[in-house]
């Protein structure tokens, strides 16, 4: 079993994509020909952040929850008769989840616009950075002709462009218009921060202030260095290079380690999208206590396991077996009626408990307040 | 820190059933607009009786530890807070797991919403919205000496049985001095309707 040496299993595999990455910039470089040295502090920073995010990646996943919805979330996905609605559903879903964060927007329209332009800011200039700093996109003067660009990909030539192009101008500017939407996003966010009392009583500032101000202060020191060789010819260029150098270094080396992880942990959703499906095609679990329908078997029996590894003992003797296979709303009834029955006697409550049939669910007390159900979930939640 | 130990106190069987907690609830700032305590009618057929449920804030909470996605988080003072919005990824296993049936699953936001005892108020020493209107005292936030003095019936515990598993939390249920059980058995509920009392009106002849 795996569980025998999570810490050992999550150091080989950072091992391995560092390595992997290491190899992969020494020969996308071309033995290093197309390497910038001036880059080095920039290539070992992103080196650490790979051996990092995947040793915490891979200690997440060993827990037994995760572990089952890693297991199960490819499981039906690879379901030969559901796999054809699962590509489709994929594709739908990257794009309207991960693309265009439709569910962010679900949650606030702020949120979303920040997020948004967060998100997308950064991959651009994600793609466009990386790639040039570990040489494997280089650009130089095609021979013969002064003013055309030849941009080369893994050291293969890719197409020629005219130095004053707009496409050249865009291209060379990328990392600009990447910084504008950063900058953009991270105002929003710590606008709507400083404003929302919800969001100000429980926000830390490790946790949810420092990924702000690193993302601005990147996107401000890129943006001068722009200015700086435009406008200023070089006006303090080699201290803003290094202050935005120390930027980039500390955002990389705090990836693994805070908010950013959430970019390599949401995938996870895709999984659970997919085993929420499985499971509402598929046999239904019924309330031992009141009989009503409440989630799927599979969702019921995989929580039951998942709490056996955990250590919790909530099996329970005669018919219920495990207390997993009663309804929440009958958990919130019998909660309460458990306090009812030690008030028994005391101020000569009767308990109903002689009828025959099966007690009833319970019931929402009014859907008219607080707009009833968060959603079709919930609505099965709350018996509606 | 407020200087005196505040402590949330419930007791259902005083619930009248007014829904007052559920509209204050639903103004708190962290879930503008939704209630995060349930109310429900435990068996309408027979009798009014409602059931409120909070959050117990677990010592070891089952939600968080079932989450494959590390969302729920507890604070150095004990409380269960809310899934954390980056990580949640709306899987459902909290909602189905909590031995307390608390946490609500907002379907098209992907994410878990539950009680957080008022977080933004209780840290700082003020009660959470639901005990400041319940009109009953089956919410209940104060001192240990104030729910003392108020209920000499009565006294707090916070050991919870479910089959083999014993839960304790941080918010105390109220039964009655008399009885001094060492926890609620939950499953010794399993069989019963409500409670109440018949009415016969003898409507017609029997
Ligand atoms: C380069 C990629 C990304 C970056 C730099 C990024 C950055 C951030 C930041 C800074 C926040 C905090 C915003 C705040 O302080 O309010 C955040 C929140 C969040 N991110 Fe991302 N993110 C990225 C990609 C993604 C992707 C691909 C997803 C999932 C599809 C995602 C899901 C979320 C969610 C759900 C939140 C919480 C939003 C809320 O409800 O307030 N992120 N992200
Ligand atoms: S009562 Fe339920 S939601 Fe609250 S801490 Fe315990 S397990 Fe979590
Ligand atoms: S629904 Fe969210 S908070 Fe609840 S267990 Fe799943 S990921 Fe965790």
């Amino acid at each position: 079993m795996v569980k025998r040496h999570p810490v050992r299993k999550a150091i080989l595999w950072g091992c391995i994509t560092t390595i992997s990455l290491a190899i992969m910039i020494a020969v996308g470089s071309r033995e290093l020909a197309h390497f910038d040295a001036a880059l080095v502090a920039y290539t070992f920073a992103t080196l650490f952040a790979t051996f990092g995010i995947t040793y915490r990646y891979t200690m997440w996943l060993q827990r037994p929850p995760t572990a089952m919805y890693w297991k199960r979330g490819w499981q039906m996905f690879f379901k030969p008769q559901r796999l054809l609605t699962n590509m489709r559903n994929l594709f739908t879903r990257t794009s309207s989840d991960f693309a265009a964060n439709r569910f962010i927007w679900k949650r606030g329209k702020l949120r979303w616009l920040a997020h948004w332009f967060i998100m997308w800011g950064c991959i651009v200039a994600v793609a466009i950075t990386f790639p040039l700093v570990f040489g494997w996109l280089h650009f130089a003067s095609v021979p013969g002709s002064l003013d055309s660009y030849r941009a080369y990909l893994f050291g293969f030539a890719l197409f020629d462009f005219p130095v004053d192009s707009i496409f050249a101008f865009l291209m060379f500017h990328g990392l600009v218009w990447s910084s504008f939407a950063v900058i953009f996003g991270v105002m929003l966010a710590m606008w709507r921060r400083m404003r929302d009392h919800g969001a100000a009583s429980v926000q830390q500032f490790v946790e949810d202030i420092l990924p702000l101000i690193l993302l601005f202060a990147i996107s401000v020191t890129g943006v001068m260095l722009t200015a700086s060789y435009t406008w200023m010819r070089g006006y303090a260029f080699d201290f803003i290079a290094i202050l935005h150098a120390i930027t980039v270094i500390f955002t990389l080396l705090y990836m693994p380690f805070g908010k950013f992880f959430h970019i390599f942990q949401r995938p996870a959703q895709l999984g659970a999208t997919f085993y929420k499906d499985a499971g509402a095609t598929s046999e239904q679990a019924h309330c031992r206590r009141c009989g009503e329908a409440y989630s799927s078997r599979m969702h019921v029996e995989d929580l039951i396991s998942v709490q056996k590894q955990l250590g919790f003992r909530y099996e329970v003797a005669g018919e219920v077996e495990h207390y997993q296979w009663i309804c929440p709303p009958c958990r919130r009834a019998m909660f309460v009626l458990a306090q009812t029955k030690q008030w028994q006697g005391n101020f000569g409550d009767q308990m109903f408990s002689s009828m025959h049939e099966q007690p009833a669910a319970p019931r929402f007390g009014n859907p008219v307040i607080s707009e009833g159900p968060l959603g079709h979930e919930d609505q099965a939640n709350l018996h509606f | 820190m407020p200087e005196a130990q505040y402590e949330f106190f419930i007791d259902p069987s005083r619930c009248i059933g007014c829904q007052s907690c559920v509209q204050a609830c639903s103004e708190c700032d962290t879930h503008k607009g939704q209630a995060m305590i349930h109310l429900e009618f435990v068996n309408r057929h027979y009798s009014t009786q409602t059931a409120p449920v909070v959050c117990m804030h677990c010592d070891s909470p089952t939600c968080a530890e079932v989450c494959p996605a590390d969302a729920i988080k507890k604070t150095p003072d004990g409380v269960v807070q809310t899934a954390r919005k980056p990580r949640c990824i709306a899987c459902n296993n909290c909602v189905l797991a909590c031995p307390f049936g608390v946490p609500k699953m907002n379907s098209g936001a992907e994410l878990m919403m539950k009680c957080d005892m008022c977080y933004d108020r209780t840290s700082i020493g003020k009660a959470p919205m639901c005990a400041s209107v319940c009109p009953s005292g089956a919410l209940y936030y104060g001192t240990r000496e104030q729910i003392e003095a108020q209920r000499p019936r009565s006294m707090p515990i916070n050991q919870f049985q479910f089959g083999q598993q014993t839960i304790s939390t941080k918010v105390h249920m109220m039964v009655p001095r008399t009885a001094q059980p060492e926890h609620i058995d939950v499953l010794s509920a399993m069989h019963d309707h409500t409670s109440g009392h018949d009415i016969f009106l003898m409507m017609h002849d029997e």
